[in-house]
Parts: structure tokens; C-alpha cells; sequence
């Protein structure tokens, strides 16, 4: 067992994939010279040189589209966009190729290609840069997405990825690059691309969320205990496709649930939690489902703004408390 | 300054005048037989002749849409033919006659205009994928599958190349122009194609682009040529040199084939609401098909025994692809589930088996549906 950071994980998943399967290369800007914005890709290039890691104009929609038909070719292609927002200018070749050509090529033509991009604020980026639009890409049918909360997640979840004869949507998060956790050695777990993960065990509430939230989620449960408060998290962990049943499970036997998320509140990926929280487990729910979201605002720049636009431990923790005041407990 | 503009009259390759006269051109030396021109001229007619079905088919209510390629048999069937067995085409919507000439069966193209399928051919099979809608987006595709072929080394000594056709509409969409330079900058091994008609919908040419077409290529760095797109020799000339040279590892080139829709952009267009008629008879003299027969009948290659035999074979085309549209089965309510993931997925499990229970709730209902 190694302790290594989120962004190791997906270096060395990326290499050894490399290593497993020539067909695997990776296309995007920056990744091959300047070894990537978030240097997921440092000395790959090296490694494996320009046939394997192509640097490329600048120009999104240019190469998803190319990767798309590298795909088609049975090629397996890992692009990388440099964060999520860049996505926006790549949208149609996501949504309208990548996503739909297995179907509308009646079932012959397989796009199994990977885009990993980061989401997520908290970096003063501003308003443009540092948005969490993932909802976007778990909507469309035909596309999977994906979002690791740890590292050993991000190893197992990208090797899945990869391994996956669909689109995948690979969302990784600025906050997480730096996180440590442990990662088994020579660890070469695939993991079930569809599957959230009970990630604490608790009785008095479920408090969901996924990839910078879902850590966070462990975290406000961590403090929680210290309170008496027997908190369950589930990292969703897949937005696309969506287990459902794991949620449900888990309400059913809390009987209440709070929704973290980075994304905003109003059609956000809550939203969806929560609609299927009613249709699960109508019966077991104590107090309404609560969500807690970034503001409704673009993200500011200045440093104290995007802090409070941004939701925190303690908006959660405040989420709790009144969501368990509801069912009768005295907390907080 | 000066700045090349449209107006300028650019040069057009032409190998066979619209009278049906031959013209040398030194760069593309064209040797054909007799039998390989009569075969040209029966790819058109035959192309043409099932094209008007389909038109009618759809005036029936046989089909949803159907883009038509009437004036541009040449362009598609002298490209089409140019292309090797393991060349790889991305088509757009219109490009029925590069089908005809990859094997594919007009009963497979009526499959998926008439939606009872969303395969309808085998791409690998015929080294023609399958039909894409959204403007220029399969330039991209095309480029990357051909940095693809690069990759695994299949250029050089008996390569192989991948075309990708595109209308003059498409070369205002961002894809195209990032296409052009992702292909430029990686000499991958992709001949871009485009059949200018001189029409995106209802946007005329000069809407669309101050210079030639062909030009846009010097731009990005590689060669950019325009031919006489009703000119099926000059076409088929074009395209065998630079489908080479992209085997060669060359890299790409841009053919413009100057051409011209004569009919609607698709059977929900009406032409006549943004044209003028005018435009269209001068164009019909200049028709792809009265000039290869022009040729033919004046050397005695072609005589009128040939011609009727094409027109007979034509309309039994026409009986036959009318009479394979119509018996296509309809697919079925739970094929909506199939094809969307190429791996199982939960999503599409749960939906299906909803609907299925849903469907089977109307088994053994009355007449009525009654309960």
C-alpha cells in the first residue's frame, strides 16, 4: 500500500494503461511538452513520444472531433481538455458524435475514447474557468460519466474508463489533485463503471455527494461523530449511469439525506438525487431531502467571494443539523 | 494590397467539355477504355434514376427526407471511383452516388432514410461510413481516422487513404477549418472534398465566402484545386491523384468540385422561393450526363443500343428499389433501447424492462383497448 496524491494515480494509471494496450494514446493541449496544466501527464512524452502523446492545435472541438474518429478507427483515445469549461467549445462533437454515433451507425461503430477534464472552482479562476458543468454531459444518453472522489477511486474508475467500449466522460477536480490516499500496490482493480460506494457506514443520516464534495462529505461526517452524530456517506461516484439503488438503500434505512454538490442548485445533479430519493423511498423519509450548492451566480474572482459562493463544511454541517431538527433530534 | 477575391476567375480543371470534347490536361492524364466510360455513364444514369425514386418515395410518404444529389452524379461517381478497396469515405447526407460506387445497395440507403434502421451498411465492409448529418462534423472524424492510419503505418508503399465529403456550406463551420489544420499540421493522409452546388440551402455562394474554395487550402499549407464537378473524368482524375499523393504520405489536398444542385437542398426545401429559374438552365447545359453521352456517341464508344439498355436496366432500377422500399419492416417499439451503449448499461435495463412491462399491459386488450 502506497499513499500517493490524486493526480500520481492518474499518472500512473495513464502509463501502465499505455504499457497495457498500444492502442492507448493520449491527445490534447499541452500534455506532451509543457506535460500537461496540471502536469497529469509529466514525463509520458518522454516515455512514450509523439506517437503516443500528441500535442495538438488549440482548438477543442478540433481534437474531440479528431479523437472521435481515431475511435471509429478501434483506436483509444484518453483527450485531454484542460479544464471542463473548454468542453462548451467541444460540445457538439461530445453530444452529438461521440455520444450517438454507436446508435445512429446502428450499433457497428464503437466510440470507445475517454476525455478527462477537471471541474471545479476554488482556484481563482474566474467565472468562465471554473464552473462544474458535468450535468450537461450525465444528461445525455449515450455518453457515460464518471467522477472519483480519491485516489484509488481515480485509478481503478480511469482503467474502467479506458477499458470501456463507450464514451466516458472522465471528470477529475482541481481541489482533488494535490489529495492523498492510500492505493494498493501493483493495484490493477477495474473498477464497476456504474456503482456509488458506501464510503462510511451511519444510522442517523445519508449525506451524499461526489467527487470534491464527496470528500468533503467524508470529512463534515468525521466531524459529526465527534457530536454523536452517526453520519452514512455515499460517493456517488458515477453520475451516468446513476445507482440508484445504493441511494435508496441507504435512506431507507436513515430515513434522511442531504445532497453536496459543487454544481449549481436549480436542475443540478441534487435535483436528480433527490427525485430519485423520493421515488425510492417515499416511505422511509423522515424530513425532505436538503440539498447544498454552490450559489447562483457566476463564480467571482476575488478570493473572498468565490469562497462564500462556494459551499462549505460548514454549509453542511448547518444542512445536518436542520435536517435532523426536522425528525425530532436536538443537535448542534 | 491586393486581395483575391471571388470575382476573379479561377482556373477549372476539365477533362471532357460540356459538348462531350476531350481536353489533355498535363497534370491528369486520364486513360480510360471504352468500357470503363461506359461504365462511368451507367453509374450516373442508374445513380440518377434511383435518386428520382427516392424523391417520389418520399412524396409518397415512403420516406421521412431525402437530400437529393441530382446534378452531382459526376462529382460522386468520378470520386467514388477513384477510391481504392481500402480507402475509407466520411460521407455528409447527399452522397448516394460514393455509396453506389462502395457497393452500397439503394435498398440499404432507403433503410435509413425510411428510419427502420440505423445501420443500413457494414462501414468496413464498404469502406463507406454511414451518413452524417451535422454539417462538416465528419471532417474532423475523417481526419482523425486518418492520423490513425498514419499512426499504424498504413501510408507509404501500398497505403491507404480516407476521403471526407463536405458541401460549400460546411467550409464556414469552425470543424472544417480546424479540420484542414489538424490534417495540415499532421500530413495526415485525408483528401477533403468538397461538392461546392453553389447552394446551402437557400445562402448563395458569395454569402458564404469571398475567395474560391480551393484557396482556403494554401492557407493551412497544402494543395487546393478546383475541378469541373460535372465533368465525371476530370473528377475521377482529381481524386486518383490526390487520394496518391495522401497514400504517399503527402498529406492532404482540397478538391473543390464545382458543381450544381439542380434540385431541392432536401424534400422540405423549395428552391424556386430563393432562385432564379434562369440559373438552373444554364446549368442543365452543362448537365454531367448529356455531355459523357455527347462523348460516347461521338466516338462510337457508346451507341444507341448501350443507351437503351442503360435506360431499360434504369427503370427496373426504379421498379425494383420502389417495390424493396416498400416492404422494409418496421422496427419495433423496444428497439429504441438497442444501440445506445455498446456496453450494458443500468439506465437502458431499467427503461426497457418498463417498457416492455408497459406494452405487455396492452396484450390481450380488446379492439378497443378496453379492460
Amino acid at each position: 500500500m502506497s499513499v500517493i496524491t490524486y493526480r500520481q494515480a492518474l499518472r500512473d494509471t495513464l502509463r501502465a494503461e499505455m504499457h497495457r494496450d498500444e492502442n492507448v494514446f493520449l491527445l490534447g493541449e499541452e500534455i506532451g511538452v509543457f506535460e500537461g496544466s496540471y502536469k497529469i501527464t509529466e514525463g509520458l512524452l518522454k516515455e512514450f513520444g509523439e506517437r503516443r502523446v500528441r500535442d495538438t492545435p488549440i482548438a477543442e472541438e478540433g481534437f474531440v472531433g479528431a479523437a472521435v474518429g481515431a475511435a471509429m478507427l478501434g483506436l483509444r483515445p484518453v483527450v485531454e481538455l484542460m479544464t471542463i469549461n473548454f468542453s462548451l467549445i467541444a460540445i457538439d462533437q461530445i453530444i452529438n458524435h461521440a455520444a450517438k454515433i454507436y446508435g445512429m451507425f446502428g450499433g457497428q461503430t464503437s466510440v470507445p475514447m475517454v476525455i478527462r477534464t477537471p471541474g471545479g472552482g476554488g482556484q481563482q479562476l474566474g467565472a468562465t474557468h471554473s464552473q462544474n458543468i458535468e450535468l450537461f454531459y450525465s444528461f445525455i444518453p449515450g455518453l457515460k460519466v464518471l467522477a472519483p472522489s480519491t485516489p484509488a477511486e481515480a485509478a481503478s474508475m480511469l482503467r474502467a474508463a479506458i477499458r470501456d467500449d463507450d464514451p466516458v466522460l472522465f471528470l477529475e477536480n482541481l481541489g482533488l489533485y494535490n489529495t492523498k490516499g492510500e492505493v494498493p500496490d501493483g493495484d490493477d482493480t477495474v473498477a464497476e463503471i456504474g456503482r456509488a460506494a458506501v464510503t462510511r457506514e451511519g444510522t442517523d443520516i445519508t449525506l451524499i455527494g461526489y467527487s470534491r464534495m464527496a470528500m468533503v462529505a467524508s470529512q463534515v461526517a468525521e466531524k459529526l461523530a465527534e457530536e454523536g452524530i452517526s453520519v452514512e456517506v455515499v460517493d456517488l461516484r458515477s453520475l451516468r449511469p446513476l445507482d440508484r439503488e445504493t441511494i435508496v438503500e441507504s435512506v431507507r434505512k436513515t430515513g434522511c439525506a442531504v445532497v453536496a454538490e459543487d454544481d449549481w442548485l436549480t436542475y443540478g445533479i441534487g435535483a436528480e438525487i433527490a427525485a430519485s430519493i423520493q421515488e425510492g423511498a417515499f416511505d422511509w423519509l423522515d424530513a425532505p431531502v436538503r440539498r447544498v450548492a454552490m450559489a447562483e451566480v457566476p463564480m467571482p474572482y476575488a478570493k473572498p467571494l468565490e469562497t462564500a459562493a462556494l459551499p462549505s463544511p460548514e454549509s453542511l454541517i448547518t444542512a445536518v443539523h436542520e435536517t435532523l431538527r426536522a425528525v425530532g433530534r436536538r443537535v448542534g | 494590397m491586393s486581395i483575391t477575391t471571388a470575382q476573379e476567375e479561377p482556373e477549372l480543371i476539365q477533362l471532357l467539355t460540356p459538348d462531350g470534347e476531350l481536353r489533355e490536361h498535363p497534370d491528369y492524364p486520364l486513360d480510360l477504355t471504352a468500357a470503363e466510360k461506359r461504365g462511368l455513364y451507367r453509374d450516373m444514369v442508374l445513380v440518377r434514376r434511383f435518386d428520382s425514386e427516392a424523391v417520389s418515395l418520399q412524396r409518397h410518404g415512403e420516406l421521412g427526407l431525402w437530400a437529393s444529389l441530382l446534378g452531382q452524379e459526376a462529382a460522386q461517381v468520378g470520386s467514388g471511383r477513384a477510391l481504392g478497396a481500402d480507402d475509407m469515405a466520411f460521407p455528409s447526407y447527399r452522397e448516394h452516388g460514393v455509396a453506389w460506387c462502395r457497393g452500397v445497395a439503394p435498398k440499404s440507403l432507403l433503410a435509413l432514410f425510411r428510419g427502420v434502421t440505423n445501420g443500413g451498411w457494414s462501414p468496413d465492409e464498404h469502406g463507406f461510413h454511414l451518413y452524417t448529418i451535422v454539417i462538416g462534423a465528419q471532417t474532423l472524424h475523417a481526419t482523425g481516422y486518418a492520423m490513425g492510419v498514419q499512426r499504424d503505418g498504413a501510408v507509404g508503399d501500398g497505403g491507404s487513404a480516407v476521403i471526407s465529403y463536405f458541401g460549400d456550406g460546411a467550409t464556414s463551420q469552425g470543424d472544417t477549418n480546424e479540420a484542414f489544420n489538424f490534417a495540415a499540421v499532421n500530413n495526415a493522409p485525408v483528401v477533403f472534398f468538397c461538392q461546392n452546388n453553389q447552394w446551402a440551402i437557400s445562402e448563395s455562394n458569395d454569402r458564404q465566402t469571398r475567395v474560391p474554395l480551393y484557396r482556403r487550402a494554401s492557407g493551412f499549407g497544402f494543395p487546393g484545386l478546383r475541378v469541373d464537378g460535372n465533368d465525371v473524368f476530370a473528377s475521377l482524375a482529381v481524386t486518383r491523384a490526390a487520394l496518391q499523393h495522401a497514400r504517399e504520405g503527402q498529406g492532404p489536398t482540397l478538391i473543390e468540385a464545382f458543381t450544381y444542385r439542380m434540385g431541392a437542398h432536401t424534400t422540405t426545401d423549395d428552391p424556386t422561393r430563393y432562385r432564379i429559374a434562369a440559373e438552373l438552365e444554364e446549368w442543365k447545359l452543362k448537365d454531367p450526363i448529356s455531355r459523357l453521352r455527347a462523348h460516347l456517341a461521338g466516338t462510337g464508344e457508346g451507341d444507341e443500343e448501350f443507351f437503351a439498355a442503360v435506360d431499360a436496366e434504369a427503370e427496373r432500377l426504379g421498379e425494383q428499389v420502389r417495390q424493396e422500399c416498400r416492404s422494409l419492416p418496421d422496427p419495433q417499439p423496444l428497439d429504441i433501447f438497442h444501440e445506445v451503449y455498446a456496453e450494458p448499461h443500468a439506465h437502458i435495463d431499467r427503461q426497457r424492462a418498463e417498457f416492455a412491462d408497459y406494452l405487455a399491459s396492452f396484450e390481450g386488450a380488446g379492439a378497443e383497448g378496453g379492460r
